[in-house]
């Protein structure tokens, strides 16, 4: 009934537009989505691959990506934002913390991927240390990289749902209000959409995944070896959980 | 620190409470995934089903099942129940997509020698399989449980977050010493979890940490952490 009521509501074109319609909230989401995303990218993707190319520093993508997981995002938030006060920056900084390390885990993971053979061949051959990195690593590594952006995504997307919580909008908010006024068919709307926009967004990503790959490289993982553990390593890095929202 | 000295009941009550309700997912998680992952290991067809259909529930937002579950369990929105059934969710999600890595990393060879001397696939999958899968579910597990005990506080805004009734009571009052600790509590749970789950690895596993500490595998296990 609920789940009915619920559909009606999101349907119901008069929810669309307005100060406080679907489209603009979802609008808002995205944006908190795509900021935290493009600042995590900034600082995420030179550090993963320097870690990569140089192989030094493993030990800290090692330490970084298993204590992030513990941080509750939710309770950090509230705390930097009693001191900050309300506004759009704390949520954006707390997200792209939550995205850094599953970025950095699938750059460091898929350079590390890459066969030492073809990397010594591409030295050998005459390549400079950028030329390796550009044309031979990163293009070899790119499902890997791209899997460690799909993770951070996923776990921006869910995670700005509490964005309702503290002052701002984005899907978050039907789900807040929902709760607020005890309005439990406006929390499952805001629960049916945050998951719509979360599956969808995950496929969209795993079509460019697809795409961006280039011809040849199947899954960006050591094949040579059948049945070794070696398969599992980069998922489990760059798997991470969809926290908070 | 005085807050908490103050407080030191409501606290540890609260403590308690997350131990709980964050322990019944990764148990169950870990009971789950020894059937699950030997299906998917088994069948082309299980796998791709579970490992589509979990990857889907996987990518569902917590907060938006912490509102729906009541409505598919029939229970009310402020039974614990909810926030368990969800972490259980995740939990069973991670563990089997690593279930199923765990038992593809014992090696090919030894499962036909195994064979070869005699075991049936029966006592094979208890004496040789899952024992070799071991390290492997271990460093998922440890994933599971760290997620778990920082997911568990987002349950406050539906009533059921243990330590993340702190952080909401801590920011209504505009006091960070609350909610400070309340982070730290969540990290210490986490960490000795994670500690448990080590030590019982050493115990049921000495073999692991001799055989595969170096290089790639000891990223897989220690990357999981």
């Amino acid at each position: 009934m609920l789940f009915l009521a619920a559909l009606a509501f999101i349907f119901d074109p008069a929810n669309l537009l307005g100060d406080k319609g679907i489209l603009p909230r979802l609008m808002d989401h995205l944006l908190y989505t795509g900021l935290s995303l493009g600042a995590a990218l900034l600082i995420g993707i030179p550090i993963g691959l320097l870690i990569g190319h140089t192989g030094k520093g493993k030990n800290f993508v090692i330490a970084l990506t298993g204590s992030f997981r513990a941080i509750p995002t939710f309770g950090l938030l509230l705390f930097i934002i009693l001191f900050t006060g309300l506004g759009l920056w704390p949520l954006v900084v707390v997200l792209a913390v939550l995205a850094i390390p599953p970025i950095i885990a699938g750059a460091y993971s898929g350079l590390d991927s890459v066969n030492r053979e073809t990397i010594d061949a591409a030295r050998a051959i005459g390549m400079t240390e950028r030329q390796i990195l550009g044309k031979v690593e990163i293009p070899l590594a790119l499902p890997l990289i791209l899997g460690g952006i799909r993770s951070a995504t996923l776990q921006i997307i869910a995670t700005a749902t509490i964005a309702g919580y503290v002052g701002l909008t984005g899907l978050g908010r039907f789900l807040i209000e929902g709760l607020a006024l005890h309005d439990y068919t406006l929390a499952f709307a805001g629960a049916i959409l945050v998951a719509a926009l979360a599956l969808v967004a995950d496929g969209v990503l795993a079509i460019v995944q697809k795409l961006v790959v280039p011809h040849g490289v199947s899954r960006g993982m050591a094949r040579t070896t059948t049945r070794s553990n070696r398969r599992s390593a980069p998922s489990a890095l760059t798997r991470a959980p969809i926290t908070e929202g | 620190m005085q807050w908490l000295w103050e407080n030191r009941d409501l606290v540890f009550g609260l403590s308690l409470e997350h131990v709980r309700l964050s322990a019944i997912p990764i148990i169950v998680s870990l009971i789950a995934s020894v059937p699950l992952g030997w299906l998917a290991n088994r069948f082309r067809v299980t796998r791709a089903i579970q490992l589509t259909l979990f990857g889907i529930l996987f990518t569902i937002p917590s907060l938006a099942f912490f509102i729906t579950l009541p409505s598919v369990l029939g229970t009310k929105i402020l039974n614990p129940i909810n926030v368990v059934v969800a972490l259980a969710i995740y939990a069973i999600a991670i563990m089997v997509r690593g279930a199923a890595d765990a038992f593809d990393s014992v090696s090919r060879d030894v499962i036909q020698s195994a064979t070869a001397v005699g075991f049936s696939s029966v006592s094979r999958f208890w004496k040789v399989e899952l024992p070799l899968a071991g390290p492997v579910l271990l460093a998922n597990l440890r994933v599971v449980s760290v997620t778990t005990v920082s997911l568990l506080s987002v349950g406050a805004l539906v009533g059921n977050g243990a330590l993340g009734y702190l952080f909401i009571n801590g920011y209504q009052r505009d006091f960070p010493t609350e909610v400070m600790i309340g982070i730290a509590f969540t990290l210490i749970i986490a960490i000795v979890f994670d500690q448990i789950l080590v030590g019982i690895g050493r115990i049921l596993m000495p073999w692991a940490r001799a055989a595969g500490d170096s290089g790639r595998s000891a990223l897989t296990v220690g990357s999981a952490a």
